[in-house]
């Protein structure tokens, strides 16, 4: 009962509060320290109807940020991811976080965000929960793919309906080399996905452009539906 | 055998550094030709197949010139990280890893330096030898020693020599540093490689220039997160603890500054990391102006030898505290109030333009002490150790750009501004232990220019610590004397 839990993040000592409650139910929830949860800034506010940017005043049309709307006057981008959820605003807190996560390899940081993830996903429907792949190399490199990590750790099933054929050091590349850039995924099982809605996970919304190749071609593939979650935005 | 002292300032059960012996061992066959590169890159060196880019690396494993050892073992169910020596529990985390298609444990421990899993295999150098080539006049600096100093140096040389363990207990100010150039020198003489090591990069990148100056014909390599220079094998390293994880049986000596240094309780961790790095027969130097408990203790019942600088290198006693009462320092900082006699200690300074530090408990204390201060004069400052501009700040105080900087316990150590004055505010508080106390009292009056200066400690009912603080600088100066390393 007087177990002392560290901060997945941080690595100090959870306090928590004993309260009579605990000697019932076991709060199991402290995962991280209040300090590192304050760090976390949730998206809130006014945001794109689309994917979830917090929206200011000048750059936005009808609910819409302009990146948005850009991909929606686009006829060959049109229509194929419905909406993206965002947890967190990608501050530096979270920057240095997720480095940790996929680059360092800790993998124990996703158990951080699972609750998070879980509860938002508990008010998303849905049918099928297609992580965003890595490539072979990649996943050789880093020993397990960040987004299928967020889903497990929330408790979540997966599909890996998607492959990875092309690199994703999307890093380096302009949002105008990202759109043209052919067709990155491949889907491994189209009858899985008929007619079903499907919830893409990632670890991060950046320009938009890997989650809407992957919508794309599960659309085309013959997907009902397509809504996105990522962490951060 | 000798004692082995640094085997002892962990926790009673910790065993000895161990290293889980290599998966097989391969017989060196003379006839194959290894490179030259691949020995300079690993020679003394643990690392990951990702540190390695070298193709012939399994060649060398093969023809018993690389040996291999799995990066975590298991033992009575417990994980053990070859790499950092972790075995905490809750710093091991489970995944399902790709590579080996398991369930597979990691470190979280040292996870920052890349990851250290159930199915990583962790690679070192057994092959020739490397030597260093070192010049015989190795040594340029030309300063002179102090009495107290010279004694110290020949002690530490000859410890050096005879792969002795040594405890080197020199006052805040003592000139640690240019007492170690001559037993640095005689030991690249005879072939050995050294390291100095501390817990904070700070004083890497404080000791690292000042070496490179006094031994500028050999290659001194300087290695804390994210340096440069991380390959390079040097015949004198300076390195934060953390970095000596990447090494293993590497150095024929290792000095470790500020030994007490510890921002949370490392002792296991540095000992392990230590204990890998040095070779078998090895000698170890103890550096601080503080020594634990524990030390003290092993020094009094002659487990450990030391030897001792009591005064400083310009002889004049170190300023001994003086304590005054300021009533709930607390409430009032909270009610947005000084209390009066800290408000009146700062204001005489400030108009006489005399810098100063002033030491909070915490981070939060000082923060909310920060406005009201800053109502004196505004252009004081604080600085905590997640600062970014630490180091700016500090050299504003230094030149005299601004009156005075707001600190936690950041800056006990390692700083020197001449004219200081200091006083620690809530100086009864737990995280101002003796040796805190001794730090802080330690910036004061270290220029040979300015030798005096004050320290106050401002309380709301003393501690034990406030009062062997004091002790303890009186029984310094008192030794200084008797062995007349003083002139006043």
């Amino acid at each position: 009962m007087f177990k002392i839990k560290k901060c997945l993040i941080c690595n100090e000592e959870v306090e928590s509060v004993f309260s009579w409650k605990d000697i019932w139910v076991s709060s199991d929830n402290e995962k991280i320290c209040s300090d590192c949860r304050g760090k976390l800034a949730f998206l809130s506010g006014e945001r794109c109807k689309m994917c979830s940017r917090e929206l200011e005043e000048k750059y936005q049309q009808d609910g819409l940020c302009l990146d948005c709307v850009r991909w929606e006057n686009d006829s060959e981008w049109r229509g194929f991811l419905s909406a993206n959820i965002s947890l967190f605003h990608y501050n530096d807190f979270l920057k240095e976080t997720i480095a940790k996560f996929k680059y360092r390899g800790d993998y124990a940081l996703a158990e951080a965000f699972a609750s998070f993830v879980a509860e938002k996903i508990e008010h998303m429907s849905h049918d099928i929960i297609v992580p965003i792949p890595l490539s072979n190399e990649r996943m050789a490199e880093r020993g397990f793919n960040q987004a299928k990590a967020l889903a497990e750790t929330a408790g979540l099933k997966t599909y890996d309906a998607l492959l990875r054929t092309h690199t994703e050091k999307q890093s380096k590349k302009s949002r105008e080399e990202r759109i043209r850039l052919a067709q990155v995924f491949k889907v491994t099982g189209p009858d899985t996905i008929k007619g079903k809605k499907i919830l893409l996970i990632d670890d991060i919304y950046t320009t938009g452009s890997t989650l809407r190749h992957a919508a794309k071609i599960l659309k085309q593939s013959g997907a009902e539906e397509i809504y996105s979650l990522t962490l951060a935005r | 055998m000798l004692q082995k002292f640094i085997s002892m300032f962990s926790s009673p059960s910790a065993s000895p550094a161990r290293i889980a012996s290599p998966k097989k061992s391969i017989p060196l066959n003379p006839a194959f030709e290894y490179s030259p590169e691949l020995q300079q890159h690993l020679y003394g060196r643990l690392l990951l197949p990702e540190e390695i880019p070298f193709k012939v690396l399994d060649d060398h494993v093969e023809n018993g010139y690389v040996s291999s050892t799995p990066g975590l073992t298991k033992d009575e169910g417990r994980y053990y990280c070859t790499r950092c020596g972790n075995k905490e529990p809750s710093m091991f985390y489970k995944f399902p890893c790709s590579r080996c298609g398991k369930s597979c444990a990691y470190c979280r421990a040292c996870i920052m330096m890349g990851r250290v899993s159930e199915c990583t295999i962790l690679y070192s150098w057994c092959g020739p030898k490397f030597c260093f080539d070192i010049p015989a006049n190795v040594l340029v600096w030309e300063g002179t020693l102090s009495e107290g100093q010279k004694a110290a140096s020949e002690r530490v040389t000859s410890a050096i020599h005879t792969n002795e363990e040594l405890l080197f207990w020199a006052v805040c100010g003592a000139g640690k540093t240019e007492v170690l150039f001559k037993g640095i020198e005689a030991a690249l003489l005879s072939g050995k490689r050294l390291c100095i090591a501390t817990p904070r990069t700070d004083v890497v990148l404080e000791l690292a220039p000042r070496l490179k100056k006094a031994f500028p014909l050999i290659e001194v390599s300087a290695l804390y997160g994210g340096s440069e220079d991380r390959h390079r094998p040097a015949p004198l390293t300076v390195s934060t603890t953390h970095q000596l994880f990447r090494f293993k049986e590497a150095f024929d000596a290792i000095i470790i500054d500020e030994v007490d240094a510890f921002p949370y309780s490392m002792d296991t961790s540095l000992q392990f990391a230590v204990n890998k790095a040095k070779k078998e027969t090895s000698a170890t130097i103890l550096l601080t102006a503080t020594p634990s408990k524990k030390m003290k203790i092993a020094y009094a019942n002659r487990k450990l030898q030391a030897v001792t600088i009591p005064a400083r290198f310009h002889r004049h006693p170190i300023p001994i505290p003086t304590m005054h009462w300021c009533g709930n320092w607390k409430k009032q900082l909270e009610n947005k109030n000084i209390p009066p006699i800290i408000a009146e200690w700062v204001e005489t300074r400030l108009k006489s333009k005399t810098p100063i530090l002033l030491f909070f408990p915490s981070i939060k204390v000082m923060e909310q002490a920060l406005p009201l201060f800053q109502q004196l004069n505004r252009g004081l400052l604080a600085v905590h150790s997640q600062d970014a501009k630490r180091k700016e700040k500090v050299t504003s105080l230094r030149e005299g750009r601004i009156p005075g900087l707001l600190t936690t316990t950041i800056l006990e150590r390692g700083v020197t501004i001449p004219k200081l004055d200091v006083a620690v505010i809530g100086s009864e508080h737990g995280v101002f232990s003796e040796s805190a106390l001794v730090q802080i009292a330690g910036r004061v009056g270290r220029s040979a220019k300015h030798p005096t200066g004050t320290v106050t400690f401002f309380h709301y009912g003393k501690s034990n610590d406030m009062v062997q603080a004091i002790r303890h600088i009186q029984g310094m100066n008192e030794e200084a004397r008797n062995r007349g390393l003083l002139d006043v």
